[in-house]
């Protein structure tokens, strides 16, 4: 084939084929015609292609591209589908906006809407610190057990959703815990380390027993019970945790504790009214109340 | 060979692409061409009036026999009413019917293809209508042959228009199994049908009337991958269409061959004339051995008989046989014929304990079914008390044709209390007929019972009435 020869044809002995003339080595190629109707088929995809170019957008210009006849876009198709699903939506969500929450929680349907509201709008704007499955972590209380600082029926829910706590709104849920070390100074390292251990034995946690449990009490009781009640059993009014609980939103090792008492703490959850609709907050607030913690 | 056999030109004015060479097979009479007759008959009208077989279901459910029901993702067939939890089932009949195939092949080769494949079926009932309105092979390639006439345009609009009848009518007949028949063709006359079951008909009218009446033997030798696969799947014990070689050659004409014999001479019982050859449906030459265009469908078999018999020869010059044969004989060496060998022992083995084991997984299937789906963000919760709680999604399924009302229990953790959402303390939860209850639950570990990390639990399901229970394992995890 060097010499760009006209390949020469013949007919093949063992096949009665023709071959093509091209040879590769000894090795010819038979020619083994597609039938007929399969160029049919081609010569349709091509009749069909060019009915294509014509009704959809086909061709890149310059700046621009062929529009078709149907002036189809992809872009409006999707935009028009998701207002559908959105005016559908609506709807349903008109009646989850007026009824009361535990006419929503007592309707399947509406229930089932809120949730699915609720689980969607929880990934987007809680998740971030109250983790994916609402657990929480230090310092950001875990949406899935029965401990609720501020109250756990569907209506505290939606209002520590919708105001939140130390946030910049006005309804804000607000509570202070003293720096009874360092900043306020109210009491000394060796009361702190006390009390913290008063508090500790009340859970049930490890405490040191080297230290006075009955001084703990008293230090307790003059410092700590106006907030945490005489029993320590905490108080929703202002947001004091229950101390004789099993859970410990900062920590329940004794460092940990004394760290709270000595600094208190400041933790911020924002007010959702500013960047939810008010459908959403509810949804949210069953949500979080159908994790199984709800009161 | 001997058409491709012509003068040599140059292969660069061979065509690039080939004209279809019609096939058009000639009518025969005999065994084989009865046997194709019953199964076609058999196939067709199993495959036609099975949607039509009623079956009582009780007021709930569709009472008809062989019904797809899409929207409930159900399957009846008689008293098989399958859920998608019993897609083995499908996937045992799929593994059943590939064995089935295999015995086949190494039996008798390609038995499926000659008598039993759709395509196969559906083009013998387009040959037969175009038979009888345009004539036998001779009158067909005359009318081909013949110039547009008054006569041919009514005999081929006429056997176009039987085609699409036929086509429209296969199409028809499958949407009825997805649906209550009856009711759907009164649908389907009224246009009040959904658009799906419209749709369908269309394609399919299309598809038989393109591959039975035009495509025919060229799905066969273009288009299926089966007799690639099958080749692979037949060994030298298994019998084929077979042309006796060692019987028929050297052929001759009748009269030859004869004079040649009286004269003590070599003389083969074929007497070249062709019939083998215009009675194939797929118009290869038997005698070339077997091939890939053979569908084995025997009726070259037939055709050759009658030549035999009328010139008072032996028949069975071409009957199903294997090549190993047909060299022995021309050895001197007596037939051999090992039905019963390794391979098919083995296929038939198989077959017998994939059907077997399709029985006893229909049998012993129950009609209560639980399933359990742990939490998995997170995994435990730690409460308030001091005790630990798990999540679970339990779905109770319910397969009986009536309502029916269950009691849950937990096994395996000591000292757990049970709790389902929504539903009282100890209630029964009542499940609908033919219908399955998600429903959440949510399981308490005391405090200071200190279970593993990793504790496997018992889900248990009671039918209050009858007793009938069901079971599902999972895991408490703790800290």
């Amino acid at each position: 084939m060097l010499d760009a020869a006209k390949p020469v044809a013949r007919i093949d002995e063992a096949t009665g084929r023709h071959t093509t003339g091209h040879e590769w080595d000894g090795i010819e190629e038979l020619n083994n015609p597609l039938p007929r109707w399969w160029l049919y088929i081609l010569y349709a995809t091509i009749v069909w292609s060019i009915g294509y170019w014509i009704v959809y957008p086909a061709w890149p210009l310059v700046s621009d591209y062929t529009r078709g006849v149907f002036g189809f876009s992809q872009r409006a198709a999707i935009i028009e589908e998701m207002q559908t699903v959105r005016s559908q939506r609506d709807a349903q969500a008109q009646g989850l906006a007026k009824a009361s929450l535990e006419e929503v929680r007592n309707n399947p349907d509406m229930l089932k809407l809120a949730l699915a509201i609720g689980k969607a709008a929880f990934g987007d704007n809680c998740a971030s610190c109250h983790g994916a499955g609402a657990t929480g972590q230090i310092g950001y209380p875990n949406l899935q057990d029965d401990d609720w600082l501020w109250g756990g029926t569907l209506a505290d829910i939606e209002r520590t959703i919708r105001y939140g706590v130390r946030s910049s709104h006005s309804e804000t849920r607000l509570s202070e815990m003293p720096a009874f070390g360092g900043r306020d100074g109210l009491l000394k390292r060796t009361e702190i380390e006390t009390v913290a251990n008063y508090v500790l034995s009340l859970s049930g946690k490890a405490f040191d027993p080297k230290l006075d449990l009955a001084d703990g009490a008293k230090i307790y009781a003059q410092s700590c019970a106006s907030c945490h009640g005489e029993k320590a059993k905490g108080n929703r009014e202002v947001g004091a945790p229950d101390l004789t609980d099993a859970i410990w939103l900062y920590g329940s090792k004794p460092e940990q504790v004394i760290a709270t008492i000595v600094g208190g703490r400041k933790s911020v959850m924002p007010a959702w009214e500013e960047r939810l609709d008010a459908t959403t907050i509810r949804s949210l607030a069953l949500y979080i109340h159908s994790l199984g913690g709800g009161k | 060979m001997s058409s491709s056999q012509a003068t040599p030109t140059s292969g660069l004015d061979a065509p690039l692409y080939e004209a279809r060479k019609k096939v058009q097979p000639a009518a025969v009479q005999g065994r084989l061409r009865s046997i194709k007759w019953i199964v076609l008959v058999v196939t067709l009208g199993v495959y036609y009036l099975l949607p039509f077989v009623r079956w009582d279901r009780g007021p709930h459910e569709p009472s008809q026999a062989v019904l797809v029901e899409l929207a409930k993702s159900r399957f009846y067939f008689f008293f098989i009413e399958l859920w998608p939890q019993d897609i083995y089932v499908f996937a045992g009949l799929l593994i059943l019917a590939a064995f089935t195939l295999f015995l086949m092949n190494a039996v008798a080769g390609r038995v499926w293809c000659g008598y039993l494949c759709p395509q196969t079926v559906w083009t013998d009932l387009f040959l037969a209508v175009e038979r009888l309105i345009e004539g036998d092979r001779r009158d067909r390639i005359k009318l081909d042959a013949a110039p547009w006439s008054a006569e041919k345009v009514v005999r081929r609009a006429t056997k176009h228009v039987l085609w699409l009848a036929i086509a429209w009518w296969t199409g028809g007949a499958w949407v009825l199994y997805f649906a209550d028949a009856p009711t759907l063709i009164l649908d389907l006359a009224t246009f009040q049908a959904p658009l799906a079951a419209y749709a369908s008909i269309g394609v399919l009218t299309f598809t038989t009337y393109a591959l039975a009446g035009w495509m025919r033997e060229q799905v066969c030798t273009f288009m299926c991958p089966w007799p690639r696969i099958q080749g692979a799947l037949t060994d030298k014990h298994s019998l084929a269409v077979t042309y006796r070689y060692d019987r028929g050659e050297p052929r001759g004409s009748a009269k030859k061959n004869s004079a040649l014999r009286a004269a003590g001479e070599l003389a083969g019982d074929c007497v070249d004339c062709n019939q083998c050859v215009v009675v194939c449906p797929t118009g290869v030459d038997i005698r070339e051995g077997l091939q890939l265009g053979c569908i084995q469908c025997g009726l070259c078999i037939d055709a050759c008989d009658n030549v035999m018999s009328k010139l008072r020869r032996p028949t069975a010059l071409i009957g199903y046989d294997t090549d190993e044969n047909c060299q022995r004989r021309s050895e001197g060496l007596a037939p051999q014929y090992r039905i019963v060998r390794a391979r098919t022992i083995l296929y038939g083995l198989l077959v017998l304990g994939v059907g077997l084991g399709i029985l006893a997984a229909l049998s012993m299937r129950s009609f209560t079914g639980l399933s359990a789906l742990h939490d998995r963000n997170p995994l435990h919760v730690q409460l308030s008390d001091g005790s630990i709680r798990n999540g679970y999604t339990l779905r109770i399924l319910n397969k009986r044709s009536y309502a029916r009302r269950f009691r849950i229990s937990v096994e395996g953790l000591s000292g757990a209390r049970l709790e389902i959402v929504g539903v009282t303390d100890g209630d029964a939860i009542p499940v609908e007929s033919d219908d399955t209850k998600e429903l959440r639950a949510l399981l308490f570990s005391p405090r200071g019972a200190r279970p593993e990390k990793s504790q496997p639990i018992l889900f248990r399901i009671v039918d209050v009435a009858s007793g009938e229970s069901a079971s599902a394992h999972d895991f408490f995890r703790a800290p």
